[in-house]
């Protein structure tokens, strides 16, 4: 017996499409449902009114909410944007040893695969009032009192969204760098080019697929993060996904799958703005 | 190369490189290595130095449990389904990879799917499930719906490594085997899987730390038991020992395990693959 090889490909797919569907696609359509359902204090019921989308387009904190998330996500998409290529750059045409060239880029990947959980806690002794940054600053006299700003605070949250997240930024940037034809900077070398406009003219054009998978991956990131805000802030800043969970943690899931689905509406958006300006496609294709 | 003068010397810009990826990398590490430092804390210190000693007491009472919550229990939890998800991953993500390796109808959708999947926030995912088992008036448990939640994350990312692995393969190898007369199966299992096998390694490593380290997507499908990560959430909320750090240290050493000998068999795979390469 010969399968049609359309046939086997979809044999071979059919267990990917199967989970995705029942554990992604279904849930999705379940939320959006769930939106138009209407709830009171004992259960929710099935309906389909709006209510859910106007409470959330005429109240203020939406928008607050949504400014607070997005300027998080710029912040730390800037920053890490300019470590993750800084680290690629140094990794791909400073290194001459294959060895120590991948020795170096699983130095950088190795607390990806650890706990964020963990990763984020680490910070507390360091940022406290009496923790290892103001001991350091008192020891060297630079500042007598300690400062308070460093743990529970808008900047313990970046620092910690940098720490768990420039690693997206640092295998799609390394990725698409190690990809470049070395002649190519070797001619234009050759060719009396400086090295700053080689990087600018050549190296930066043909991260650009690399740049935006990263971008990609730390705004996703930075826009569905809860668990950071909550802590590292100490409960002073919000995000959408704060919110959101509050209102799950109330029982109030018509008015959190509505958020939900905005929120959801609103990164596909950015998502989709992102691959307008670079296509991607063609990184994951090659 | 461009860190190079035309003398052969280093520029300037190699070691002011250098010394931001050690401030990288110090980044990186250094806040995690406290942490270790500080899970060996005296009995009577606290959350920062300076140590008040040097004990295991704060090991001793997660063992306990009380106060620290039910870390032995959810640990256990979080393994099992760790090397549950890690084998679905592995042998889903393969057999998909090779299917992808045509363009069939419906590719797109499904390819489609998995990067929507991977980018969607966790909790939306989370949220969806745990509302359609409500629905569907089924309890959420562990072992079902959190690891399907578990399963939309770590699939994707097998996904895109197999594209990776597969997108180096050579294809030349399959289509000499064919010529020799080998069947399909033949090919699949005594060229192509051997030959991906580092890959796929790679797959199930991150299959399991994927799954191991979840959050957003299992808090709300995990059901009455929680996995690790769950607990130790719910500690950073009322625990303020360094007991904190103890479960820290503990998790960070299965992980380092577990990336340890998955690396340490890529790297003796490909040795031995050079070696032989060697004699022929």
């Amino acid at each position: 017996m010969k399968i049609s090889p359309v046939f086997a490909s979809w044999l071979q797919v059919g267990p990917l499409a199967l989970v995705l569907t029942v554990f992604f696609g279904l849930p999705v359509l379940v939320v959006i449902a769930a939106s138009f359902f209407d709830f009171d204090h004992m259960a929710i019921v099935p309906a389909f009114i709006f209510d859910n989308y106007e409470e959330l387009f005429t109240s203020e904190v939406t928008l607050q909410l949504y400014l607070s998330s997005l300027k998080f996500a710029v912040i730390v998409w800037a920053i890490t944007l300019l470590i993750g290529f800084t680290v690629s750059y140094y990794l791909v045409f400073h290194i001459d040893s294959l060895l120590l060239k991948i020795a170096l880029f699983l130095v950088c990947s190795v607390p990806f695969w650890t706990s964020n959980i963990i990763r984020m806690i680490s910070w507390i002794p360091f940022l406290g009032r009496n923790g290892i940054f103001n001991q350091i600053l008192a020891d060297l006299h630079i500042s007598s009192q300690p400062l308070e700003f460093l743990l529970f605070s808008d900047f313990a949250v970046v620092v910690a969204y940098v720490h768990l997240f420039t690693l997206f930024m640092v295998v799609p940037i390394f990725n698409s760098m190690a990809r470049i034809d070395t002649r190519l900077i070797e001619a234009a070398k050759d060719a009396g080019a400086s090295r700053w406009s080689i990087l600018r003219e050549i190296v930066l054009p043909l991260s650009k697929s690399g740049i935006a998978l990263g971008t990609i991956f730390v705004v996703t990131q930075v826009m569905g993060d809860f668990f950071v805000v909550k802590v590292m802030s100490g409960g002073q800043s919000a995000s959408v996904v704060s919110a959101l969970s509050n209102e799950i943690q109330q029982l109030q899931y018509p008015p959190a799958a509505a958020s939900a689905v905005i929120l959801v509406i609103v990164v596909m958006l950015m998502v989709a703005a992102i691959l307008r300006v670079v296509d991607v496609r063609k990184e994951l294709a090659s | 190369m461009a860190s190079r003068t035309a003398s052969g010397r280093r520029t300037w810009t190699f070691y002011l490189l250098t010394s931001l990826f050690a401030g990288f990398v110090l980044f990186l590490y250094g806040p995690m290595i406290v942490i270790y430092i500080l899970s060996f804390q005296g009995e009577t210190g606290g959350l920062t130095f300076p140590m008040t000693g040097f004990s295991s007491v704060w090991f001793h009472a997660l063992i306990e449990g009380g106060r620290t919550g039910d870390i032995s229990g959810s640990f256990q939890r979080s393994i099992v389904l760790a090397a549950i998800t890690t084998v679905l991953t592995v042998l889903i993500c393969v057999s998909a990879g090779l299917g992808f390796r045509r363009r069939f109808p419906g590719s797109g959708v499904v390819f489609y799917l998995a990067v929507a999947s991977l980018v969607m926030p966790g909790i939306f995912v989370g949220l969806g499930i745990s509302l359609g088992f409500q629905f569907a008036e089924l309890e959420t448990d562990w072992l079902i719906s959190g690891l399907g939640a578990q399963l939309t994350w770590t699939l994707p990312f097998g996904l895109l490594v197999m594209f990776a692995v597969i997108g180096r393969f050579d294809r030349r190898f399959e289509e000499a085997a064919r010529d020799l007369g080998a069947s399909a199966w033949q090919r699949t299992r005594e060229i192509t899987l051997p030959i991906l096998l580092p890959g796929i390694i790679g797959v199930g490593l991150f299959g399991f730390t994927l799954s191991y380290d979840e959050f957003a997507r299992t808090l709300l499908t995990a059901g009455a038991k929680n996995t690790l990560p769950l607990e130790i959430w719910a500690m950073t909320t009322n625990v303020t020992s360094p007991a904190l750090f103890a479960v820290g240290t503990v998790t960070t050493v299965i992980s380092f395990a577990v990336i340890g000998s998955a690396l340490g068999s890529i790297a003796l795979i490909q040795r031995r693959r050079s070696r032989n390469a060697g004699t022929h």
